[in-house]
């Protein structure tokens, strides 16, 4: 098994490879270049052809991007052209927020997610599921920046309880009890929200599955073998209706280390996601090719990791 | 005639209904069976006739919101029907076993094989977890699984179709119930392994003394393994006997109908003979005179009984209507005598 999890991690070499070329590529034919945003009145055209020179802009492409791996490969992702310092440390910063963030929200998601799911699935057609899934037909239609809008007005401006932007207070010295209360304090509400409105497709996933489950012949094989319907539903139904949870569980993962892009800029919450939009109105080509990359390693790592995760809870499932 | 002890189970007047929209459905209807020890008994009939709706309502494993039983299934004292589910799950496994159709679909594709044989062995005996893995191991060599240890340790996708109804009738067995219930259990394989199935059944069955429900569309599945046959026709018993009599003398039209569309080997005769239509559906089923008259056309709507009833025609062989004697096939020299 380290033998294929190692070979799919040196196939995404080449795949990263082609990835890093054509967004490059992209982010040239993009009209204007970072400079162009930063003019500034009494800058001359002979200054801005300095700056440009300076920055290596006049170089071809295919130097510019030779320089950019070259670079990339020794963890120097370049210079951001706005906020005036290094690419890795901009986004390790902001990718600690959106980590946290991603966490605290993955684990509301499947707190709320799997017992709701599973109760509406067992006790099919009963109030309960009828609630349960009126419930989450309804967060299903509702957009998602509408839904954080909402609670961001309610519960930030309104009944005050929770900060309504940033990811800390400037009050509180990093390292102290304080300071990591007050940033779990600023996630709070945005974590909810977030794990909140992803619960329906794994409510629902989780419903269907432990009623098709309990229509399963191996599951009328364990009934006629006596075994009582608790030990029934906790070993044979349950386990299997989890399986397509735990194999989506690694996408899940990766796709909100990504950061949402709605959520961060609706809460002004420092993560990737609103750096990436942040940088892409700017044009801060440094910083918006390095995190299209690290999307898309992102994206691979999600595919290897559920692969994995399937072939241990699924013994059908061995990765070649 | 029958030792009252060799009585294992009696079936009297079941009717198991399914609920369709608002109304119940009989699957099974009226129907009286009984099982005696040391016996395989066959319940013969096309599909859709209510074989297994009879086999899952005797073992309890009907969802009761959608279901409605009644009737008598007398076991040991005891009237399986209506059963509450802690008392019934007590009997499931210990007392019944039933090995299914689709041995695949019958196994947990999560659990390891001996874990899933074992769990019988959890709940119905005292047994510690090291004699529980001894037991284990002797079931699957008891069903002819060549390397009992490494089966043990594997998953139902990595055995073969054979194998895998090995192993559900393993599970099925390992109680050594009384009864045992198979339906249709070589549907599903090949015809060389369909034989050593068979085969095994008739060495459990010899072993353990049990009595053997077996449920089947094939007749000559019957004729090798079965002592007594029940024919079943649209939830109907219609004619039951030993093998010997009934194949010998088969009596209802339904009966004669299975038998000749029998494919004989040795017969030069192209044409197979297959009964013309279908075992109707749940609601179109008609609820006076004899469901099968609309299969047989050519036969007078004078001719046919009008409240059929099982009729005894020789000792231990019942025929659910008495006209038979005026059935014919169209195409038979009886029917060209007829015509004349
Ligand atoms: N759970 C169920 N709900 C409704 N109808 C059913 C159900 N199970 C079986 N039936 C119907 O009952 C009839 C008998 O089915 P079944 O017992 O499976 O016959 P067989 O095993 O002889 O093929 C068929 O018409 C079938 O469609
Ligand atoms: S009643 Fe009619 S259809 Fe039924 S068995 Fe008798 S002759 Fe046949
Ligand atoms: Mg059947």
């Amino acid at each position: 098994m380290w033998k294929t999890i190692l070979r799919r991690i040196l196939i995404m070499i080449p795949q990263l490879f082609l990835l890093s070329v054509l967004v490059f590529i992209l982010a040239k034919m993009m009209p204007g270049d970072p400079l162009s945003g930063s003019f500034q009145q009494g800058q001359s055209a002979a200054q801005m052809a300095a700056l440009r020179q300076q920055y290596g802009l006049n170089n071809p492409w295919y130097i510019q991007y030779a320089s950019w791996v070259g670079n990339m490969l020794h963890g120097d992702l370049g210079q951001s052209f706005v906020y005036k310092r290094s690419v890795t440390g901009l986004i390790g910063e902001r990718a600690v927020n959106t980590f946290w963030l991603a966490l605290m929200s993955t684990v509301i998601l499947y707190v709320i997610a799997i017992p709701a799911g599973v109760i509406a699935g067992r006790y099919e057609g009963s109030k309960r599921d009828s609630a349960i899934s009126v419930t989450s037909f309804i967060l299903m239609a509702v957009p998602p920046f509408v839904f954080y809008l909402l609670a961001l007005i309610f519960f930030g401006f309104f009944l005050q309880w929770f900060p309504t932007g940033g990811s800390v207070s400037s009050t509180y010295n990093p390292g102290t009890l304080g300071y990591v209360w007050d940033r779990i304090y600023h996630m709070i509400l945005p974590a909810l929200v977030a794990g909140i409105i992803t619960t329906p497709s794994t409510i629902q996933y989780l419903r269907t599955g432990v009623i098709d489950n309990t229509n399963q012949d191996f599951v009328r094989t364990a009934r006629s073998k006596g075994v009582p319907d608790r030990v029934i539903f906790n070993k044979h139904i349950l386990r299997n209706s989890l399986l397509p949870i735990a194999a989506f569980m690694g996408n899940q993962i990766t796709s909100l280390l990504g950061g949402s892009v709605i959520l961060e800029t609706v809460f002004s919450y420092p993560g990737m996601g609103q750096l990436f939009v942040s940088s892409m109105t700017s044009r801060d080509y440094p910083v918006v090719i390095s995190l299209v990359l690290l999307f898309g390693f992102l994206t691979l790592l999600g595919n290897l990791l559920s692969d994995i995760i399937m072939s241990i809870v699924d013994p059908r499932i061995r990765i070649e | 005639m029958d030792k009252p002890e060799d009585l294992l189970l009696d079936v009297q007047h079941l009717h198991t209904g399914f609920r369709l929209g608002d109304a119940f459905y009989d699957a099974v209807d009226d129907v009286s069976i009984t099982l005696r020890k040391d016996e395989i008994l066959a319940i013969v009939g096309e599909s859709g006739s209510g074989k297994s709706t009879l086999a899952t309502s005797i073992i309890g494993l009907h969802d009761m919101r959608n279901t409605k039983v009644t009737g008598d299934i007398l076991y040991n004292n005891l009237n399986l029907v209506g059963l509450n589910e802690t008392l019934f799950d007590r009997i499931r496994g210990k007392d019944i076993g039933m090995i299914f159709q689709d041995p695949l679909a019958a196994l947990n594709p999560l659990m390891r094989i001996g874990e899933q044989i074992e769990e019988t062995l959890v709940y119905h005996t005292k047994m510690n977890k090291e004699e529980r893995d001894k037991r284990v191991l002797e079931l699957l060599s008891q069903v002819g699984i060549p390397n009992p240890k490494r089966t043990a340790r594997s998953y139902p996708h990595e055995l073969s179709g054979g194998m895998r109804q090995r192993i559900v009738i393993a599970i099925a067995i390992a109680c050594k119930p009384p009864i045992i219930i198979a339906d249709e259990p070589t549907t599903a394989l090949d015809v060389t392994i369909q034989a050593q199935i068979l085969d095994l059944l008739e060495d459990i069955q010899r072993e353990m003394h049990s009595g053997i429900i077996l449920i089947t569309h094939d007749l000559g599945v019957v004729a090798e393994t079965a002592d007594r046959v029940a024919v079943m026709y649209a939830g109907q018993i219609v004619e039951s006997g030993t093998v010997m009599d009934v194949f010998k003398h088969p009596t209802h039209p339904y009966t004669r109908s299975l038998l000749r569309s029998m494919p004989q080997a040795e017969s030069d005769d192209d044409e197979l003979h297959v009964i013309q239509g279908v075992v109707p559906s749940l609601k179109n089923m008609q609820m006076k005179g004899c469901r099968f008259a609309p299969r047989i056309p050519w036969i007078p709507a004078s001719a046919h009984e009008e409240h059929p009833t099982m009729h005894e025609v020789a000792p231990d062989h019942f025929v659910q209507c008495t006209c038979y004697k005026d059935f014919y096939f169209p195409d038979d020299d009886q029917a060209a005598e007829k015509g004349e």
